[in-house]
């Protein structure tokens, strides 16, 4: 489950046909975290969908590792996604919300029952597999996303401002496992957020994205050090520095 | 008042059931224990056909890609609700009858289609009224799942059955079951496709018969006994429901919601479903063809100017506004009775007794059905008056009776997200009493109010129960006129009134749905940031 580059190549997009097209082209490099940050209705989520598959480009291609998966269904992309809700079926317990990342069937072994508690270890939910998600805080619900997402294995995860709707200590322990867990399993990480400090804390690379097209991108710390561009920092107002 | 009505209706049922000898003898019929069981036969498959068709056709709507054709598909299968049993009869019986359309299609292919008298144009008619009816309910459901679950399941490469039984199957099984209970109420209290498709010892539900009984040999200890089990079969069903865990009332919406989905890609999956809907579409759209053809055949100039025909749907139009007026009025005092309690009770949980009295109050009727209020109030005019003469009172007050849940329906939840959003800003700006209903009040409300007024309309000047029973040579309405020229093999007239009738009740759910989605657009905005 090693990371692949993820390009975005003349990728075009509209939400109908009066809408204004959007365009984006960039690269996010492999085996690490790259933060996309932009105003609201910049395309971030748009640029997420349209790599996981929920959208269709109208032109332009999307590679992950050289291979075009422009035309590819969502179910064979090599990319996994955990929302910012609704990302557990509810109606399911956690356990078999996680299986369902290995057999969407759910044609469950005892090998398989193995790796979910595995998963569930991984993200500190160790024996919570018969929990139902009602039952669960935010962050927990969060965390069975993401074990999914591991025990699918895809070289490529894409956080939704999955952590947006939690606290600031709860989203900095969010933060830490996921990079801990990009560290060990060296998979290609894309995540929205609106906060810079989540992009400073965890993330290697940004793309700042700006009415549909990508506005500046490059390494966080040149970005995000106070001299990057006008359009950057008057996104980032008075936290355009490192507190 | 409503309460009222109906105990004045069984009050009256009961004293004469007591007062008479004969019940016992009515009782041990063996005639009237097949009526019951044809009752609830008939009910029984109806119910299973229009839900079992419903699901699949449910499900292939909500995976289709939201646009013009999934909204058209939506706004046809809203149609059948307001479309007049009698009317949609006659294009029953123009595709399905005799010298019917599809028949000659049949026979010419070597088949020999059975007739449509008896339970096969029973169950016809009532799918083509509640198949659409249950597809939207579950639809309904269908929508409410977040967005976010179809793109997991695509993400996760399920295939249509894993998505079927662990996504789609557990969000509807209370619509479906909703569904059932709702279709099973209706065709057990199916007056007038019975009265016509029916109607013989063999094919006859307990509406009919008891219509028959006070009509035509008017044996009034048999209608009494034939009432009282009616109401027992309903009363039964509800609390069979109730316990399965079903509610009647889940399916008494207008308008279904519409959100942007992603257009999956499963070739095979949207042929199958395309084709399902496409069945559907043409079983629901068909009869309103025939009706059309068979009405522009008929002499529709000669028709209007006929003084008794003009003077029919005046009173149609005039006893329905009155209904409608009063079923729009009576739904609003109850909502708003209920929306002031669930907004007192805001931080304290639990509804109080009253306010559940308040919003279910509506639904009584569907237990005492129109037919049954009908012959109480007839049976006990019958010494006092010239029963005749209260037909306009009592046609008024029944249809009203019988339109109001649905108005509720429309008005309540308007009501409830008003004063849940603009409460507490009023009580805060100080904005009360007229000011509060011109600027806050009104334009939330006008949308729903309009919609439910055109809803209850069209369910009024389709309605053949009361009239049935009280409507003489002084008043006719369009329903009753139609029986009468059918019953006097003037098909000619009939499908000509047919499709008048057609034209009048269709505009009004058409402007019902329109308002309908207006005010849901009105209460949903603004609560999404």
């Amino acid at each position: 489950m090693k990371g692949l580059p993820v390009t975005c190549d003349g990728v075009v997009f509209r939400y109908g046909p009066d809408a204004a097209p959007m365009r984006f082209d960039c690269t996010f490099a492999p085996r690490t975290i790259t933060a996309v940050m932009g105003p609201s209705g910049s395309g971030k989520s748009t640029l997420l969908s349209l790599i996981a598959g929920f959208e269709r480009a109208e032109s332009g291609h999307i590679l992950i590792g050289g291979d075009d998966i422009t035309g590819k269904a969502p179910g064979n992309r090599p990319v996994s996604c955990v929302f910012q809700d609704n990302n557990l079926f509810a109606h399911l317990d956690a356990g078999t919300n996680v299986a369902l990342g290995i057999s969407p069937a759910l044609k469950r072994s005892a090998e398989d029952e193995a790796r979910v508690a595995q998963a569930l270890e991984a993200v500190d939910l160790a024996g919570y597999g018969a929990r139902m998600p009602g039952s669960m805080s935010g962050g927990e619900r969060q965390r069975v996303a993401i074990a999914r997402a591991l025990v699918r294995e895809r070289p490529v995860l894409l956080l939704d401002e999955a952590f947006g709707s939690l606290g600031p200590a709860l989203r900095e322990s969010m933060l830490d496992l996921v990079a801990d867990l990009q560290r060990r399993t060296a998979m290609t990480v894309v995540m929205v957020s609106h906060d810079p400090a989540d992009a400073r804390r965890i993330a290697t690379d940004l793309v700042f994205l700006k009415d549909g097209t990508v506005g500046a991108q490059g390494p966080v710390s040149e970005l995000l050090n106070g001299h990057a561009n006008a359009e950057v920092n008057a996104y980032l107002g008075s936290q355009r520095l490192p507190s | 008042m409503l309460a009222a009505l109906c105990l004045v209706a069984v009050g009256a049922l009961v004293v004469q059931a007591g007062g008479a000898g004969g019940a016992g003898a009515v009782l041990t019929d063996p005639v009237v224990w097949r009526i019951v069981r044809f009752t609830l036969w008939q009910a029984f498959w109806s119910t299973v056909l229009s839900v079992g068709l419903a699901l699949p056709v449910a499900i292939a709507i909500t995976r289709m890609a939201d646009g013009p054709v999934r909204r058209a598909v939506l706004a046809l299968f809203a149609l059948p609700l307001a479309l007049p049993q009698i009317v949609a009869v006659l294009g029953v019986v123009a595709l399905y009858g005799q010298r019917g359309f599809v028949t000659g299609l049949a026979e010419r292919a070597g088949f020999d289609p059975p007739s449509i008298y008896g339970l096969t144009g029973i169950l016809i008619a009532h799918t083509f009224f509640n198949l659409p009816l249950a597809a939207r309910i579950m639809h309904g459901a269908l929508a409410l799942v977040p967005a976010e679950y179809e793109r997991l399941s695509a993400q996760l490469g399920m295939g249509a059955l894993a998505r079927f039984r662990l996504i789609e199957w557990p969000a509807m099984r209370p619509a479906a079951a909703g569904a059932a209970a709702l279709v099973f109420m209706l065709c057990v209290t199916s007056f007038a496709v019975v009265l016509i498709l029916g109607g013989g010892p063999r094919a006859t539900t307990l509406e009919v018969a008891l219509y028959q009984a006070l009509t035509f040999d008017f044996d009034i200890v048999r209608a009494v006994v034939l009432t009282l089990l009616q109401l027992a079969v309903t009363i039964g069903a509800v609390a069979l429901f109730a316990f399965a865990g079903g509610s009647v009332e889940a399916g008494m919406t207008i308008s279904a919601g519409a959100s942007r989905r992603f257009a999956g890609d499963r070739p095979a999956g949207a042929i199958l479903g395309g084709a399902l809907t496409l069945m559907a579409v043409l079983y629901v759209g068909a009869p309103f063809v025939a009706i059309l053809a068979s009405g522009l055949a008929s002499d529709l100039t000669d028709l209007i100017v006929q003084p008794r025909v003009r003077r029919a749907m005046l009173t149609s139009l005039g006893l329905g506004l009155c209904a409608a007026a009063l079923a729009v009025g009576l739904a609003y005092a109850l909502s708003r009775g209920a929306a002031e309690m669930a907004a007192g009770r805001r931080f304290s949980g639990r509804p109080a007794f009253t306010e559940t009295v308040l919003t279910s109050a509506p639904s009584l009727i569907l237990v005492v059905p129109p037919i049954v209020i009908a012959a109480g109030w007839f049976i006990a005019l019958r010494t006092v008056t010239n029963v005749y003469d209260a037909a306009p009172y009592l046609v008024i007050t029944v249809n009203a009776a019988m339109a109001m849940p649905f108005a509720a329906r429309l008005i309540h939840p308007a009501m409830l997200a008003a004063e849940e959003r603009n409460g507490r800003l009023c009580a805060h700006l100080g904005l009360a009493g007229m000011a509060r209903w011109r600027l806050v009040t009104w334009p939330v409300l006008r949308a729903p109010l309009v919609a439910a007024l055109a809803f209850a309309l069209a369910l009024s000047l389709g309605d053949l129960g009361v009239i049935a029973l009280f409507g003489s040579e002084q008043v006719q309405t369009m329903p009753y006129l139609i029986m009468q020229r059918m019953g006097a093999y003037r098909t000619q007239d009939a499908a000509g009134l047919a499709l008048i009738l057609m034209v009048m009740t269709m505009a009004l759910m058409l402007a019902a749905e329109h308002f309908a989605r207006r005010s849901r657009t009105m209460v949903t905005e603004g609560s999404s940031e």
